[in-house]
């Protein structure tokens, strides 16, 4: 199956926007060698939303596919009205870490507490790449930036956690460095109901690496594959120790109703009960 | 219960709101509660899902905006409804439904601002936020009702100017209008116009350009449209260097309301070729001018009024009439004068334009002021 992978046909005809060596070309393959694998020959039954920020590129418009591209921080309340209106397309989103938990985390945590039937796709780089590398919310402690010229003096947010305790379905974490596991849950989240969450580590060698001192993008991915651990691995270490990791896996995966369950329920018992 | 049937009804002014959207065909609305506006989300809560629609209380107002573009790309007509400061929190959305040419009503019933100012009053402060609200070069469509009847014709009013423009409409509503009661009368549906977006053909492409208002495809149809809020071709791909694409596309969007002011701009007009004095009122203000009139003419003074029930575009044509008949034309307003210096203009000196101005407490202005006025400016003596 996979030799007859090509991201060609599920491509329009233009030139994609990313830096040379960016993590978001790995996501986009991965993301559509998933769909490939799940056997659509199209994106006709998916409806892709982002917002602002390079991650939000991905589906849009290069995706031959419908795609609505909003506002910094609002592709998930679009998907919500998308996704309730039209209950049988697969409504997936696509974003930055500034997009998804930064100007949009209110709308990400009652998302993921509504279990609202959508996919979301976090492309963390740990910094603003589009407009030049300033702090994120994902930023690590003390990390350099072009707003924090003496090093961050906030602490990072794990947007996974917050899934997890926000009420999503499904949440996992993968690097640009494992671009298999990535395809993995992908496909293991386009099959599930409910929230979905999956947050890509990715390299932005224009504006991060260079600054933290790497020189390439391949020595970032290097980077992320020798700090990365799993889940499993993660259980004897402490906090101290964890800040330095990144943790990969599938954190949670459960069979919570789903907001499109309930409310249809509720027109449904609307129309009867008159 | 489906759809209201026709007949007589006395409600209040969110309700005729309500059910006018559902007889229009709105089968989504996302808001966020706050007063004044709190009923219209409650009365649809109950009812949408009757109806087979859906209604959802979002995260905040800038949530609710989102998902109701969200809804309208999947072909749904679909409504907000909220008051100043949320009104605010939807701006930048309301500019990207513009550029993106998404269909859906917005509902702002006014109270007294800026910030929190008084909740639970009336005003009319956000005339100039429905105007310029957003940011960047747009044409709003603004709706004014003055009673509930109004509320309800004008809702109605709001989608099929939404459909056929493919724009987002706003319904200017206030306090006083949205809380009264009053009698309404619900025509037969078949007696209703109601317009629908033109849908593309197999095989259309031009979503965004070509013709004035170009057909609107829905989400999962096969189209593979892209929507995007930064400047774009016709065919919804980001074209953001390129000075001529933006200029064409820009200047296609306010031309769609621009050059239809005719069509859109609704007034309710009297006496204006003969009288000698004007007056240009809208909203809850303009339920002061009929009684003023009448007490005026019982005088012996001649006055003419323009309502404006659409005040954007602004109805220019039939305020410079009038300006050209009289020697004055007073403006009352609940704000501290927004439409006054549009008056102005538009007058080009031919008149004098006056304003009438009251703020605060939810005070309307009465016939009694509106006439003390009028007696004023004509001289006690006429
Ligand atoms: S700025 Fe960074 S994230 Fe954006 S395209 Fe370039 S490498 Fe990728």
């Amino acid at each position: 199956m996979s030799e007859s992978f090509s991201v060609k046909k599920y491509l329009r005809d233009l030139k994609l926007p990313f830096c040379p060596g960016c993590g978001a070309f790995t996501v986009m393959n991965a993301f559509l060698r998933a769909v490939h694998e799940l056997g659509y020959e199209n994106l006709e039954k998916f409806v892709f939303c982002s917002g602002i920020g390079c991650s939000s590129w991905i589906p849009s418009p290069y995706f031959l596919a419908d795609s609505i591209h909003t506002l910094h921080g609002r592709s998930i309340p679009v998907a919500t009205g998308v996704k309730l209106m039209r209950p049988d397309l697969n409504v997936v989103v696509f974003g930055g870490d500034g997009d998804i938990v930064g100007i949009g985390l209110s709308h990400f945590i009652h998302a993921a507490r509504r279990n609202l039937d959508v996919l979301v796709i976090m492309i963390n780089n740990m910094v603003y790449g589009m407009t030049g590398g300033q702090v994120a919310p994902t930023t690590p402690f003390k990390v350099k930036t072009t707003t924090t010229p003496y090093g961050s003096f906030e602490y990072p947010l794990d947007a996974v956690k917050l899934a997890v305790v926000a009420g999503a379905n499904y949440a996992a974490r993968w690097t640009t460095a494992h671009p298999t596991e990535l395809k993995e849950a992908i496909k293991k989240a386009l099959k599930l109901k409910g929230f979905r969450f999956i947050e890509a580590v990715s390299q932005c060698p224009t504006a991060f690496g260079r600054r933290v001192g790497f020189k390439t993008a391949a020595e970032m991915i290097k980077w992320f594959k020798e700090n990365s651990i799993t889940l499993e691995e993660s259980g004897g270490l402490s906090e101290e120790d964890l800040t330095t990791k990144i943790v990969v896996g599938d954190f949670v995966h459960r069979d919570r109703p789903t907001l499109i369950e309930t409310i249809y329920a509720v027109i449904k018992e609307a129309q009867e009960s008159e | 219960m489906k759809l209201i049937k026709p007949g007589v009804y006395f409600w209040q002014g969110s309700e005729a709101c309500a059910e006018a959207a559902l007889l229009a065909g709105c089968r989504f609305f996302a808001g966020y509660p706050i007063t004044p506006a709190t009923e219209i989300a409650e009365h649809l809560a109950k009812r949408l899902p009757q109806v087979g629609g859906i209604a959802i209380q979002m995260e905040d107002e800038i949530a609710s905006i989102g998902a109701v573009i969200g809804a309208s790309w999947t072909g749904a007509k679909a409504m907000t409804a909220t008051s100043g400061p949320g009104f605010s929190l939807m701006q930048e959305s309301i500019g990207y439904a513009f550029m993106t040419e998404t269909p859906c009503v917005i509902v702002d019933v006014q109270r007294v601002g800026p910030s929190t100012g008084q909740a639970t009053k009336c005003a009319q402060g956000d005339v100039m936020q429905s105007r310029w609200g957003t940011h960047g070069d747009y044409s709003a469509i603004v709706l004014s009702p003055n009673s509930v009847q109004e509320m309800f014709n004008l809702t109605i009013r709001a989608f099929n100017l939404a459909e056929k423009y493919r724009t987002p409409v706003i319904l200017l509503s206030d306090e006083v209008v949205a809380h009264m009661r009053e009698k309404v009368v619900v025509p037969p549906v078949e007696k209703l116009e109601i317009l629908n977006r033109r849908k593309p053909k197999p095989g259309e492409r031009a979503f965004f350009g070509r013709e004035e208002v170009p057909p609107m495809p829905s989400v999962g149809e096969g189209f593979n449209v892209a929507v995007t809020g930064s400047t774009h071709d016709e065919f919804g791909i980001r074209y953001t260097a390129d000075p001529g694409v933006h200029r064409r596309l820009v200047e296609r969007l306010n031309g769609k309301v621009q050059n239809h002011v005719d069509e859109i701009a609704e007034v309710e007009a009297y006496n204006i070729e003969n009288c000698k004095i004007g007056i240009v009122a809208y909203g809850c203000t303009s339920r002061a001018v009929y009684d003023a009139v009448e007490e005026a003419e019982v005088r012996g003074i001649s006055v003419g009024y323009v309502r404006l029930k659409t005040l954007w575009p602004f109805p220019e044509k039939v305020v410079r009439r009038l300006a050209e008949t009289v020697g004055k034309i007073i403006v009352p307003e609940m704000n501290l004068r927004q439409i006054f210096y549009e008056v102005a203009r538009t007058a080009e000196g031919r008149a004098e334009v006056i304003p009438l101005n009251k703020v605060g407490g939810g005070e309307l202005i009465t016939p009694e002021e509106l006439l003390d006025k009028i007696l004023e400016e004509v001289g006690r003596n006429v």
